[in-house]
Protein backbone atom coordinates (compact mmCIF):
# COMPACT_ATOMS: atom_id res chain seq x y z
CA UNK A 1 0.00 0.00 0.00
CA UNK A 2 1.41 3.37 -0.88
CA UNK A 3 0.89 6.04 1.70
CA UNK A 4 0.03 9.50 0.43
CA UNK A 5 2.03 12.30 1.99
CA UNK A 6 0.32 13.88 4.99
CA UNK A 7 -1.59 16.99 4.06
CA UNK A 8 0.56 19.99 4.90
CA UNK A 9 -1.15 22.20 7.41
CA UNK A 10 -0.72 25.88 8.17
CA UNK A 11 1.09 25.34 11.46
CA UNK A 12 2.39 28.89 11.84
CA UNK A 13 -1.03 30.21 12.76
CA UNK A 14 -2.33 27.01 14.25
CA UNK A 15 -3.03 26.41 17.92
CA UNK A 16 -3.56 22.70 17.32
CA UNK A 17 -2.27 20.63 14.43
CA UNK A 18 -2.56 16.92 13.82
CA UNK A 19 -0.63 15.30 11.02
CA UNK A 20 -0.75 11.78 9.63
CA UNK A 21 -2.82 10.24 12.40
CA UNK A 22 -3.40 6.54 12.36
CA UNK A 23 -5.37 4.64 14.97
CA UNK A 24 -6.47 1.03 15.06
CA UNK A 25 -8.78 -0.80 17.44
CA UNK A 26 -7.91 -4.47 16.97
CA UNK A 27 -8.65 -5.16 13.33
CA UNK A 28 -10.49 -1.89 12.83
CA UNK A 29 -8.59 0.91 11.19
CA UNK A 30 -10.41 3.89 12.67
CA UNK A 31 -8.05 6.61 11.42
CA UNK A 32 -5.58 6.56 8.59
CA UNK A 33 -3.58 9.57 7.40
CA UNK A 34 -5.89 11.96 9.16
CA UNK A 35 -4.70 15.55 9.36
CA UNK A 36 -6.36 18.67 10.62
CA UNK A 37 -5.38 22.09 11.85
CA UNK A 38 -7.17 24.61 14.04
CA UNK A 39 -6.31 28.30 14.12
CA UNK A 40 -6.89 30.32 17.30
CA UNK A 41 -10.54 31.31 17.45
CA UNK A 42 -11.46 29.13 14.54
CA UNK A 43 -14.55 26.92 14.56
CA UNK A 44 -14.12 23.81 12.46
CA UNK A 45 -16.92 21.34 11.85
CA UNK A 46 -16.02 17.68 11.44
CA UNK A 47 -18.57 15.88 9.34
CA UNK A 48 -18.84 12.45 7.79
CA UNK A 49 -20.81 9.21 7.92
CA UNK A 50 -21.36 7.22 11.09
CA UNK A 51 -18.33 5.14 11.96
CA UNK A 52 -16.00 7.15 9.75
CA UNK A 53 -13.71 8.10 12.64
CA UNK A 54 -14.92 11.53 13.75
CA UNK A 55 -14.99 10.79 17.47
CA UNK A 56 -11.69 8.94 17.28
CA UNK A 57 -10.15 11.98 15.61
CA UNK A 58 -11.52 14.24 18.33
CA UNK A 59 -10.21 11.97 21.08
CA UNK A 60 -6.73 11.91 19.52
CA UNK A 61 -6.69 15.68 19.13
CA UNK A 62 -7.79 16.17 22.72
CA UNK A 63 -5.09 13.89 24.11
CA UNK A 64 -7.65 11.35 25.34
CA UNK A 65 -6.48 8.68 22.92
CA UNK A 66 -2.92 8.13 21.80
CA UNK A 67 -2.69 7.54 18.05
CA UNK A 68 -0.54 4.67 16.73
CA UNK A 69 1.14 7.05 14.32
CA UNK A 70 1.27 10.75 13.66
CA UNK A 71 1.65 13.85 15.76
CA UNK A 72 -0.69 16.19 17.60
CA UNK A 73 0.95 19.52 18.29
CA UNK A 74 -0.71 21.86 20.76
CA UNK A 75 1.17 25.14 21.05
CA UNK A 76 4.48 23.53 20.26
CA UNK A 77 4.02 20.43 22.42
CA UNK A 78 3.44 16.98 20.95
CA UNK A 79 0.57 15.42 22.90
CA UNK A 80 1.41 11.96 21.62
CA UNK A 81 4.73 11.89 23.46
CA UNK A 82 3.66 13.86 26.52
CA UNK A 83 3.41 11.95 29.79
CA UNK A 84 -0.06 11.08 31.08
CA UNK A 85 0.06 13.50 34.01
CA UNK A 86 1.09 16.39 31.78
CA UNK A 87 -1.60 15.51 29.28
CA UNK A 88 -4.34 15.45 31.86
CA UNK A 89 -3.22 18.80 33.25
CA UNK A 90 -3.34 20.19 29.75
CA UNK A 91 -6.82 18.79 29.21
CA UNK A 92 -8.02 20.25 32.49
CA UNK A 93 -6.58 23.71 32.01
CA UNK A 94 -6.58 24.33 28.26
CA UNK A 95 -9.40 22.22 26.85
CA UNK A 96 -13.16 22.12 27.29
CA UNK A 97 -15.33 19.12 26.52
CA UNK A 98 -18.95 18.76 25.54
CA UNK A 99 -20.16 15.26 24.84
CA UNK A 100 -23.62 14.01 24.19
CA UNK A 101 -24.05 11.66 27.10
CA UNK A 102 -23.47 11.42 30.83
CA UNK A 103 -21.11 14.20 31.57
CA UNK A 104 -22.53 15.75 34.70
CA UNK A 105 -21.78 14.28 38.10
CA UNK A 106 -25.15 13.07 39.36
CA UNK A 107 -24.39 13.59 43.06
CA UNK A 108 -23.55 17.27 42.66
CA UNK A 109 -25.90 20.18 42.09
CA UNK A 110 -25.74 21.92 38.73
CA UNK A 111 -23.87 24.83 40.29
CA UNK A 112 -21.34 22.46 41.87
CA UNK A 113 -20.96 20.67 38.56
CA UNK A 114 -20.11 23.89 36.76
CA UNK A 115 -17.81 25.06 39.57
CA UNK A 116 -16.00 21.72 39.71
CA UNK A 117 -13.35 22.35 37.01
CA UNK A 118 -12.43 25.59 38.80
CA UNK A 119 -12.27 23.92 42.19
CA UNK A 120 -9.91 21.33 40.72
CA UNK A 121 -7.66 24.23 39.79
CA UNK A 122 -7.84 25.40 43.41
CA UNK A 123 -9.94 28.46 42.70
CA UNK A 124 -11.48 29.47 46.08
CA UNK A 125 -15.05 28.30 46.54
CA UNK A 126 -16.70 31.73 46.58
CA UNK A 127 -14.93 32.81 43.42
CA UNK A 128 -15.66 29.48 41.70
CA UNK A 129 -19.35 29.72 42.58
CA UNK A 130 -19.55 33.29 41.36
CA UNK A 131 -18.08 32.38 37.99
CA UNK A 132 -20.21 29.25 37.73
CA UNK A 133 -23.35 31.28 38.41
CA UNK A 134 -22.37 33.75 35.72
CA UNK A 135 -21.90 30.94 33.25
CA UNK A 136 -25.27 29.40 34.12
CA UNK A 137 -26.84 32.81 33.53
CA UNK A 138 -25.32 33.12 30.10
CA UNK A 139 -26.97 29.86 29.16
CA UNK A 140 -30.23 30.84 30.83
CA UNK A 141 -30.24 27.95 33.31
CA UNK A 142 -29.44 29.79 36.54
CA UNK A 143 -32.78 28.67 37.94
CA UNK A 144 -31.66 25.02 38.09
CA UNK A 145 -28.43 25.87 39.91
CA UNK A 146 -29.51 24.11 43.09
CA UNK A 147 -30.92 21.00 41.42
CA UNK A 148 -29.14 17.77 40.60
CA UNK A 149 -28.76 16.52 37.00
CA UNK A 150 -31.41 13.85 37.60
CA UNK A 151 -33.98 16.51 38.39
CA UNK A 152 -33.70 18.64 35.24
CA UNK A 153 -34.63 18.16 31.60
CA UNK A 154 -32.25 16.83 28.96
CA UNK A 155 -32.06 20.23 27.29
CA UNK A 156 -31.27 21.95 30.55
CA UNK A 157 -28.64 19.30 31.19
CA UNK A 158 -26.98 20.13 27.87
CA UNK A 159 -26.83 23.79 28.77
CA UNK A 160 -25.34 23.07 32.17
CA UNK A 161 -22.74 20.85 30.49
CA UNK A 162 -21.87 23.67 28.09
CA UNK A 163 -21.56 26.06 31.03
CA UNK A 164 -19.17 23.64 32.67
CA UNK A 165 -17.08 23.34 29.51
CA UNK A 166 -16.84 27.11 29.16
CA UNK A 167 -16.26 28.15 32.77
CA UNK A 168 -12.49 27.64 32.68
CA UNK A 169 -12.24 29.72 29.47
CA UNK A 170 -10.55 26.91 27.55
CA UNK A 171 -8.39 27.62 24.50
CA UNK A 172 -9.87 24.72 22.58
CA UNK A 173 -13.37 23.33 22.98
CA UNK A 174 -14.06 19.78 21.83
CA UNK A 175 -17.72 19.20 21.13
CA UNK A 176 -19.01 15.83 19.94
CA UNK A 177 -22.61 16.13 18.75
CA UNK A 178 -23.18 18.75 21.44
CA UNK A 179 -26.83 19.45 20.83
CA UNK A 180 -28.32 16.05 20.17
CA UNK A 181 -31.12 16.81 17.77
CA UNK A 182 -31.26 20.44 16.83
CA UNK A 183 -35.01 20.42 16.33
CA UNK A 184 -35.54 22.68 19.28
CA UNK A 185 -34.95 26.20 20.43
CA UNK A 186 -32.77 24.68 23.13
CA UNK A 187 -30.27 23.32 20.63
CA UNK A 188 -30.04 26.68 18.95
CA UNK A 189 -29.47 28.50 22.18
CA UNK A 190 -26.72 26.07 23.11
CA UNK A 191 -24.95 26.56 19.79
CA UNK A 192 -25.36 30.31 19.77
CA UNK A 193 -23.94 30.66 23.28
CA UNK A 194 -21.17 28.20 22.62
CA UNK A 195 -20.01 29.91 19.44
CA UNK A 196 -20.51 33.43 20.80
CA UNK A 197 -18.40 32.65 23.86
CA UNK A 198 -15.71 31.12 21.67
CA UNK A 199 -15.69 34.25 19.49
CA UNK A 200 -15.44 36.51 22.52
CA UNK A 201 -12.61 34.61 24.11
CA UNK A 202 -10.88 33.62 20.86
CA UNK A 203 -11.22 29.97 21.74
CA UNK A 204 -11.22 27.40 18.97
CA UNK A 205 -13.92 24.77 18.60
CA UNK A 206 -13.72 21.35 17.06
CA UNK A 207 -17.36 20.62 16.38
CA UNK A 208 -18.21 17.04 15.45
CA UNK A 209 -21.65 16.84 13.92
CA UNK A 210 -23.60 15.12 11.20
CA UNK A 211 -26.14 17.93 11.06
CA UNK A 212 -25.63 20.61 8.46
CA UNK A 213 -27.52 23.20 10.48
CA UNK A 214 -25.04 22.66 13.31
CA UNK A 215 -22.07 22.75 10.94
CA UNK A 216 -23.40 26.07 9.63
CA UNK A 217 -22.16 27.65 12.88
CA UNK A 218 -18.58 26.80 11.89
CA UNK A 219 -16.04 28.70 9.80
CA UNK A 220 -15.20 25.71 7.66
CA UNK A 221 -15.78 21.99 7.52
CA UNK A 222 -13.63 18.90 7.27
CA UNK A 223 -15.07 15.63 6.05
CA UNK A 224 -13.91 12.31 7.47
CA UNK A 225 -14.51 9.27 5.33
CA UNK A 226 -13.17 5.81 6.14
CA UNK A 227 -10.79 7.32 8.67
CA UNK A 228 -9.34 9.83 6.24
CA UNK A 229 -9.78 13.56 6.49
CA UNK A 230 -10.68 15.56 3.49
CA UNK A 231 -10.70 19.28 3.28
CA UNK A 232 -13.27 20.02 0.58
CA UNK A 233 -11.54 23.24 -0.38
CA UNK A 234 -8.25 21.55 -1.14
CA UNK A 235 -9.67 18.25 -2.41
CA UNK A 236 -9.53 17.75 -6.15
CA UNK A 237 -12.57 18.87 -8.10
CA UNK A 238 -14.75 16.15 -9.57
CA UNK A 239 -12.89 14.69 -12.47
CA UNK B 1 -31.41 20.52 -15.51
CA UNK B 2 -29.05 20.18 -18.37
CA UNK B 3 -30.13 17.72 -21.04
CA UNK B 4 -27.12 18.64 -23.16
CA UNK B 5 -24.48 17.44 -20.69
CA UNK B 6 -26.53 14.37 -19.89
CA UNK B 7 -26.59 13.45 -23.58
CA UNK B 8 -22.87 14.00 -23.80
CA UNK B 9 -22.30 11.76 -20.79
CA UNK B 10 -24.47 9.04 -22.31
CA UNK B 11 -22.55 9.31 -25.56
CA UNK B 12 -19.30 8.62 -23.74
CA UNK B 13 -20.34 4.97 -23.79
CA UNK B 14 -20.29 5.07 -27.59
CA UNK B 15 -22.06 6.69 -30.55
CA UNK B 16 -25.84 6.53 -30.62
CA UNK B 17 -28.76 7.52 -32.80
CA UNK B 18 -31.08 10.24 -31.60
CA UNK B 19 -33.92 7.85 -30.77
CA UNK B 20 -31.57 5.54 -28.92
CA UNK B 21 -30.31 8.47 -26.89
CA UNK B 22 -33.85 9.53 -26.07
CA UNK B 23 -34.68 6.02 -24.90
CA UNK B 24 -31.60 5.86 -22.67
CA UNK B 25 -32.35 9.30 -21.30
CA UNK B 26 -36.00 8.53 -20.54
CA UNK B 27 -35.04 5.30 -18.86
CA UNK B 28 -32.42 6.79 -16.54
CA UNK B 29 -33.44 10.35 -15.97
CA UNK B 30 -36.95 11.07 -17.06
CA UNK B 31 -39.14 8.00 -16.68
CA UNK B 32 -42.09 9.97 -15.37
CA UNK B 33 -42.32 12.33 -18.29
CA UNK B 34 -40.49 11.21 -21.44
CA UNK B 35 -38.84 14.01 -23.41
CA UNK B 36 -40.20 15.03 -26.79
CA UNK B 37 -38.32 14.11 -29.93
CA UNK B 38 -38.33 17.76 -30.87
CA UNK B 39 -36.41 18.59 -27.71
CA UNK B 40 -33.96 15.77 -28.32
CA UNK B 41 -33.12 16.92 -31.82
CA UNK B 42 -32.97 20.57 -30.86
CA UNK B 43 -30.49 19.67 -28.14
CA UNK B 44 -28.41 17.55 -30.51
CA UNK B 45 -28.39 20.34 -33.09
CA UNK B 46 -27.09 22.74 -30.48
CA UNK B 47 -24.37 20.31 -29.36
CA UNK B 48 -23.37 19.77 -32.97
CA UNK B 49 -23.16 23.48 -33.61
CA UNK B 50 -20.87 23.95 -30.62
CA UNK B 51 -18.64 21.08 -31.62
CA UNK B 52 -19.52 19.00 -28.57
CA UNK B 53 -20.79 16.13 -30.71
CA UNK B 54 -20.04 15.12 -34.26
CA UNK B 55 -21.79 12.98 -36.79
CA UNK B 56 -20.42 9.51 -36.60
CA UNK B 57 -22.43 8.06 -39.45
CA UNK B 58 -25.34 9.08 -41.60
CA UNK B 59 -27.41 6.32 -43.09
CA UNK B 60 -29.12 6.61 -46.43
CA UNK B 61 -32.54 8.22 -46.41
CA UNK B 62 -34.16 11.31 -45.02
CA UNK B 63 -34.72 12.79 -41.61
CA UNK B 64 -32.82 13.25 -38.34
CA UNK B 65 -33.29 9.66 -37.20
CA UNK B 66 -30.69 8.52 -39.72
CA UNK B 67 -27.86 10.30 -37.95
CA UNK B 68 -25.57 8.74 -35.41
CA UNK B 69 -23.83 11.05 -32.95
CA UNK B 70 -20.50 10.72 -31.19
CA UNK B 71 -19.16 12.85 -28.36
CA UNK B 72 -16.07 14.94 -29.11
CA UNK B 73 -13.18 15.72 -26.79
CA UNK B 74 -14.70 19.13 -26.20
CA UNK B 75 -17.93 17.35 -25.29
CA UNK B 76 -16.20 15.19 -22.69
CA UNK B 77 -14.53 18.30 -21.29
CA UNK B 78 -17.94 19.94 -21.07
CA UNK B 79 -19.26 17.05 -18.95
CA UNK B 80 -16.17 17.28 -16.73
CA UNK B 81 -16.79 20.96 -16.27
CA UNK B 82 -20.49 20.53 -15.50
CA UNK B 83 -19.91 17.81 -12.93
CA UNK B 84 -17.07 19.72 -11.30
CA UNK B 85 -19.13 22.85 -10.81
CA UNK B 86 -21.44 22.78 -7.80
CA UNK B 87 -25.00 23.90 -8.31
CA UNK B 88 -26.17 27.10 -6.71
CA UNK B 89 -28.05 25.85 -3.65
CA UNK B 90 -31.76 26.01 -4.24
CA UNK B 91 -34.62 24.14 -2.59
CA UNK B 92 -35.66 22.43 -5.82
CA UNK B 93 -32.37 21.01 -6.96
CA UNK B 94 -33.04 17.34 -6.37
CA UNK B 95 -33.47 16.52 -10.01
CA UNK B 96 -30.23 18.08 -11.17
CA UNK B 97 -28.27 16.60 -8.30
CA UNK B 98 -29.68 13.17 -8.97
CA UNK B 99 -28.77 13.43 -12.62
CA UNK B 100 -25.25 14.54 -11.80
CA UNK B 101 -24.65 11.68 -9.38
CA UNK B 102 -25.99 9.05 -11.76
CA UNK B 103 -24.09 10.49 -14.68
CA UNK B 104 -20.86 10.59 -12.69
CA UNK B 105 -21.27 6.93 -11.78
CA UNK B 106 -22.24 5.92 -15.29
CA UNK B 107 -19.20 7.57 -16.76
CA UNK B 108 -16.68 6.50 -14.15
CA UNK B 109 -16.18 9.91 -12.58
CA UNK B 110 -15.99 10.44 -8.85
CA UNK B 111 -19.43 10.92 -7.34
CA UNK B 112 -17.84 11.39 -3.92
CA UNK B 113 -15.95 14.45 -5.12
CA UNK B 114 -19.12 15.79 -6.59
CA UNK B 115 -21.01 15.30 -3.34
CA UNK B 116 -18.26 16.88 -1.24
CA UNK B 117 -18.14 19.87 -3.52
CA UNK B 118 -21.87 20.31 -3.33
CA UNK B 119 -21.86 20.03 0.43
CA UNK B 120 -19.33 22.85 0.62
CA UNK B 121 -21.51 24.99 -1.60
CA UNK B 122 -24.63 24.31 0.45
CA UNK B 123 -22.81 24.98 3.70
CA UNK B 124 -21.56 28.28 2.36
CA UNK B 125 -25.12 29.47 1.93
CA UNK B 126 -26.21 27.91 5.21
CA UNK B 127 -23.51 29.84 7.04
CA UNK B 128 -24.75 33.04 5.48
CA UNK B 129 -28.32 32.34 6.57
CA UNK B 130 -27.18 31.38 10.06
CA UNK B 131 -25.25 34.63 10.30
CA UNK B 132 -28.22 36.64 9.08
CA UNK B 133 -30.42 34.93 11.59
CA UNK B 134 -28.05 35.85 14.42
CA UNK B 135 -28.15 39.52 13.49
CA UNK B 136 -31.79 39.70 12.52
CA UNK B 137 -35.22 40.00 14.08
CA UNK B 138 -37.84 37.31 14.45
CA UNK B 139 -39.02 37.64 10.86
CA UNK B 140 -35.46 37.17 9.54
CA UNK B 141 -35.23 34.22 11.83
CA UNK B 142 -38.29 32.52 10.39
CA UNK B 143 -37.32 33.21 6.79
CA UNK B 144 -33.76 32.01 7.24
CA UNK B 145 -34.92 28.90 9.06
CA UNK B 146 -37.14 28.01 6.14
CA UNK B 147 -34.14 28.15 3.81
CA UNK B 148 -31.93 26.31 6.28
CA UNK B 149 -34.33 23.40 6.66
CA UNK B 150 -34.67 22.99 2.91
CA UNK B 151 -30.94 23.10 2.33
CA UNK B 152 -30.43 20.61 5.11
CA UNK B 153 -32.91 18.25 3.51
CA UNK B 154 -30.91 18.45 0.28
CA UNK B 155 -27.74 17.66 2.14
CA UNK B 156 -29.23 14.75 4.04
CA UNK B 157 -30.24 13.29 0.75
CA UNK B 158 -26.72 13.87 -0.54
CA UNK B 159 -25.18 12.16 2.50
CA UNK B 160 -27.48 9.20 2.15
CA UNK B 161 -26.68 8.98 -1.53
CA UNK B 162 -22.98 9.15 -0.73
CA UNK B 163 -23.46 6.26 1.68
CA UNK B 164 -25.19 4.29 -1.05
CA UNK B 165 -22.79 5.02 -3.87
CA UNK B 166 -21.49 1.48 -4.05
CA UNK B 167 -24.99 0.05 -4.31
CA UNK B 168 -25.92 2.66 -6.84
CA UNK B 169 -22.83 1.94 -8.92
CA UNK B 170 -23.75 -1.75 -8.90
CA UNK B 171 -27.29 -0.94 -10.03
CA UNK B 172 -26.00 1.19 -12.83
CA UNK B 173 -23.40 -1.20 -14.15
CA UNK B 174 -24.40 -1.42 -17.76
CA UNK B 175 -26.68 -4.39 -18.24
CA UNK B 176 -28.16 -3.02 -21.42
CA UNK B 177 -25.11 -3.63 -23.57
CA UNK B 178 -23.31 -0.30 -23.65
CA UNK B 179 -19.94 -0.39 -22.01
CA UNK B 180 -17.13 2.05 -21.95
CA UNK B 181 -13.45 1.82 -21.31
CA UNK B 182 -14.10 3.56 -18.03
CA UNK B 183 -14.87 1.55 -14.95
CA UNK B 184 -17.60 2.52 -12.58
CA UNK B 185 -16.31 3.55 -9.22
CA UNK B 186 -17.64 5.51 -6.30
N1 LIG C 1 -13.00 1.93 21.73
C1 LIG C 1 -13.19 1.32 20.57
N2 LIG C 1 -12.95 0.00 20.43
C2 LIG C 1 -13.11 -0.64 19.26
N3 LIG C 1 -13.49 -0.03 18.12
C3 LIG C 1 -13.74 1.28 18.18
C4 LIG C 1 -13.61 2.03 19.39
N4 LIG C 1 -13.92 3.31 19.13
C5 LIG C 1 -14.24 3.37 17.82
N5 LIG C 1 -14.13 2.17 17.23
C6 LIG C 1 -14.36 1.88 15.81
O1 LIG C 1 -13.64 2.82 15.03
C7 LIG C 1 -14.41 3.28 13.95
C8 LIG C 1 -14.60 4.78 14.03
O2 LIG C 1 -15.41 5.06 15.15
P1 LIG C 1 -15.81 6.54 15.61
O3 LIG C 1 -16.51 6.42 16.92
O4 LIG C 1 -14.61 7.41 15.55
O5 LIG C 1 -16.83 6.94 14.44
P2 LIG C 1 -17.74 8.27 14.30
O6 LIG C 1 -17.42 8.88 13.01
O7 LIG C 1 -17.60 9.10 15.52
O8 LIG C 1 -19.21 7.63 14.22
P3 LIG C 1 -20.62 8.23 14.77
O9 LIG C 1 -21.04 9.29 13.81
O10 LIG C 1 -21.53 7.03 14.69
O11 LIG C 1 -20.42 8.72 16.16
C9 LIG C 1 -15.68 2.48 13.98
O12 LIG C 1 -15.56 1.38 13.12
C10 LIG C 1 -15.80 2.04 15.41
O13 LIG C 1 -16.53 0.84 15.51
MG1 LIG D 1 -18.94 9.65 17.11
Amino acid sequence: MTAPAPVPVPSARAILTATGLRKTFGQTLALDHASISLAPGEIVAVMGPSGSGKSTLLHCLAGILRPDQGSVIYQGQDLTTLRDAARSTLRRTQFGFIFQFGQLVPELTCLENVALPLRMERVPRAEANRRATEELQRLAVEDVAGQRPGEISGGQGQRVAVARALVTRPRVIFADEPTGALDSLNGELVLRQLTATARETRASILLVTHEARVAAYSDREIVVRDGRTRDPLTAGAAA
Amino acid sequence: MSMGQTFLGLLEAGPRHGYDLKRAYDERFSHIRPVHFGQVYATLARLLKHGLVELDAVEAGEGPERKRYAVTEAGVADVDHWLARPEAPDPYLQNTLYTKVVLALLTGRSATDLLDLQRTEHLRLMRELTQRKANGDLIDHLICDHGLFHLEADLRWLELTAARLDDLAATLTPAGGTTTGRTIRA
